[in-house]
């Protein structure tokens, strides 16, 4: 049977293959649009990671949380600290920023959680600028404050021994470096397989798997209750605070995992890294592709940073040479039309292009999508006439 | 003594700025229930009317002078602004006092940049939930802080004060203390003053006038006064103009302390956001007490004295004030019952 909290077994089987196809075929698939090099790729993954933990907070419970760049920040102080003391190998980076920051969750939860709705976003907003405004004041000591976090030529590293002379100090897993990247030439494009891509790319395949049995399971019904009606539960005698806090701290965590992540790829750690921007950046991308879906959080974060990455590079060359077909005149005018909105005026795009969707798609990408879907298979159902409408609207789900 | 009350003076001009955004923030969310985040850039639109109107004064006619060469062989340029040429030294003195003029032009350009947005924005998400709300709003901040820096550029454009306002007083000697303890500058003072009257001119507005009377009476019930035959939506979107305007002024007067850039909206949002909670949901008295009130707690927290003991404090005084009074006063200081909670 199936309906739509719960789709059929088979169908999320299905999903997840398909998830796996896609992310790990990304350096070919993303390639034609100019997007296959692995810093973005490494980018796409990891805020892949940031939002999918971000939903299912926000997805599922309806708490919007404004700090959540806090937690992918001190994740990524704690990885970096660990790349300085113990050794290059990213492992105990990642496991200490996951569990500090999941720890810093406990306690920020603990506190914001005791009230709901806005009270909620403004009090996890404070933390998250407290930590922001401390880091870069008073926690110089382990933040290196403006400068940032940064790996040293004689940092200790107890477990490698420390740099050697001659010797470059590369983030590696058990001594495969992470910048390794395969070329490729194929039809005409330069396909680049990169280590640290595929790193993240199967820690965003867990992070996906975990978070689809999270929606599964009894717990996610339950933290979808809490959205739906918390009064309601807790007149039935259920306490939903330390469902909450446990959702609270699952996303926490996911958010360390990204930070470390970055921190793996580029060992560099910022303040700026923990900013309410930061944190506006991942509701943004939650939002964009479709807040309590699976799919969406993903390709909303995908969406964002290849805008970031890929519209912020066009400048007057490259418009004149899309133009080029026109004549001289009508050219220049279409270029400086144009121009606000690319190179440095892409958040204008962004901004713009946010307004439409929380105006028209209410749901995010992933709504158009479904609608999309929906259109295409009624066509057909009126041919048919027999099969149930409810199992149409499940791949994209 | 005199130290304390330096430090409370020092306050009362970010207070008052605080109190001014706040006092928009709330009239908008009283009357409308909408979460307005685009109120920042309202601030920020505000002090670009002054950087326009000092832009369109200052514009130069310039004449070359063949008798006097510069070091480099060319004959020097004299620039001598229109509005010198036009009208004299009345000229010169619209120059100089171009800041407080520019509220005459801030005023009319912020009630229709607020009808327009109330009018082909915010009407058509009354009644989407308030993540909405905050989601589009933020866009439509996003999108004008960008136009803003499409035409203006990112760096911050200086404001002069007019020059008799630009000296400081020595307010310490007018009430007896030793003399240069408290030095302060004169147009913070007229801040707070211009501060104390916009924020009496509002209350008053809403307390002794029918239109205010039935703009309160829409606050609390927003349905029965509809159902009276009231067009309560016209006065809604008059209001929703007034709180532009109050936060646009709030804007051009802030501009010679703070030089105008284009994200100095987004800056003071985040900071008004806290002072609105803080003071209650909803509550007018409550968003100005708190923007005052945590102004100056500021303030006291950039001492040495109070660094010294507690370093870092100054970052944080602000947060650290909304998260206790949320914990403790779940309503803020002077919110109602039954705003914004489910």
């Amino acid at each position: 049977m199936t309906n739509a909290i719960f789709p059929s077994k088979a169908n999320d089987r299905l999903l997840m293959i398909f998830f796996i196809i896609v992310v790990l075929a990304g350096p070919i698939i993303l390639a034609p649009f100019g997007a296959g090099y692995p810093d973005l790729l490494q980018r796409f993954a990891i805020f892949g990671i940031f939002a999918i933990g971000f939903n299912i907070l926000f997805g599922l419970t309806g708490y919007l949380s404004f700090g959540h760049a806090a937690f992918l920040g001190v994740g990524s102080y704690s990885a970096v600290w660990m790349l300085k003391l113990l050794s290059m190998n990213v492992i105990p980076a990642i496991i200490l920023g996951v569990v500090i920051s999941g720890l810093f969750a406990l306690v920020i939860g603990y506190v914001s959680l005791r009230r709901s709705g806005i009270y909620f976003s403004i009090l996890t907003l404070a933390f998250a600028q407290m930590s922001y405004n401390l880091a870069y004041s008073v926690f110089t000591p382990i933040t290196n404050g403006e400068t940032g976090l940064q790996i040293l030529l004689d940092d200790p590293r107890v477990l490698d021994g420390g740099t050697k002379p001659g010797e470059l100090p590369l983030t590696n897993l058990f001594g495969i470096p992470m910048n390794a990247t395969q070329k490729v030439e194929f039809l005409g494009m330069t396909l680049q397989f990169n280590f640290g891509f595929y790193f993240c790319a199967v820690i965003l395949i867990l992070a996906f798997y975990l978070s689809l049995r999270i929606f599964r399971s009894p717990f996610g019904l339950m933290l979808r209750a809490v959205k739906t009606n918390q009064n309601r539960l807790n007149y039935t005698g259920v306490n939903t605070r330390p469902y909450t806090l446990a959702a609270f701290v699952i996303s926490g965590m996911y958010a360390g995992l990204a930070g470390s992540l970055l921190a793996s790829m580029d060992p560099l750690a910022g303040a700026e890294r923990m900013q309410w921007t930061a944190s506006g950046e991942v509701v943004l991308m939650v939002i964009l592709g479709g807040a309590g879906t699976l799919l969406g959080p993903v390709l909303g974060a995908g969406f964002i940073k290849y805008f970031e990455n890929i519209f912020s590079k066009i400048n007057d060359n490259v418009l004149h040479s899309w133009f080029a077909f026109m004549p001289d005149g009508l050219e220049n005018v279409m270029v400086t039309l144009v121009h606000p909105f690319v190179g440095k005026g892409w958040h204008l795009t962004l901004g713009l292009l946010f307004m439409a969707i929380v105006i028209f798609l209410p749901g995010g990408l992933m709504e158009g999508f479904n609608r999309i879907w929906r259109k295409i298979t009624s066509k057909r159902e009126t041919a048919t006439s027999d099969t149930s409408s409810d199992a149409a609207s499940t791949p994209a789900e | 003594m005199d130290a304390i009350l330096l430090q409370i003076l020092n306050g009362l001009d970010k207070g008052s700025a605080y109190a001014l955004i706040a006092l928009g923030l709330t009239l908008i969310f009283g009357t409308l229930g909408v979460v307005n985040f685009a109120h920042g850039a309202l601030f920020m639109i505000g002090a670009f009317c002054a950087v326009v109107l000092q832009k369109i004064l200052t514009l130069q006619k310039v004449v070359l002078d063949n008798e006097n060469l510069t070091a480099w062989g060319t004959p020097s340029e004299i620039k001598t602004p229109y509005a010198e040429i036009w009208f004299g030294d009345f000229g010169a003195k619209l120059i100089d006092y171009s800041v407080p003029v520019s509220i005459l032009l801030a005023i009319p350009v912020m009630l229709i940049v607020g009808f327009t947005m109330e009018r082909g924005l915010i009407k058509h998400f009354y009644k989407r939930p308030h993540a909405d709300q905050i989601l589009v709003t933020f866009g439509l901040a996003i999108v004008l802080q960008e136009i803003v820096k499409a035409f203006f550029g990112a760096n911050p454009i200086p404001q002069p004060a007019p020059e008799a306002l630009r000296s400081s007083v020595d307010i310490g000697v007018m009430l007896g203390f030793a003399e240069n303890a408290i030095i302060y500058p004169v147009w913070r003072l007229i801040y707070f003053v211009f501060a104390a009257l916009i924020i009496g001119a509002v209350f008053a507005f809403l307390q002794f006038t029918t239109f205010g009377m039935v703009v309160r009476a829409g606050m609390a019930d927003r349905e029965t006064v509809g159902l009276l035959g009231i067009n309560i939506d016209r006065r809604f979107t008059l209001m929703f103009g007034l709180a532009a305007a109050v936060t646009g002024v709030a804007g051009v007067m802030y501009t010679p302390i703070l030089p105008p850039n284009y994200h100095m909206g987004m800056d003071f949002l985040v900071l008004c956001f806290v002072v609105v909670v803080v003071g209650g949901m909803g509550s007018l008295p409550g968003a100005v007490a708190a923007g005052f009130l945590l102004g100056i707690l500021e303030s006291f927290a950039s001492m040495n004295e109070i660094k010294s003991i507690l370093p870092g404090i100054d970052q944080i005084i602000i947060y650290l004030v909304a998260v206790v009074i949320l914990l403790t006063r779940p309503r803020g200081l002077l919110g109602r019952k039954g705003v914004m909670e489910e």
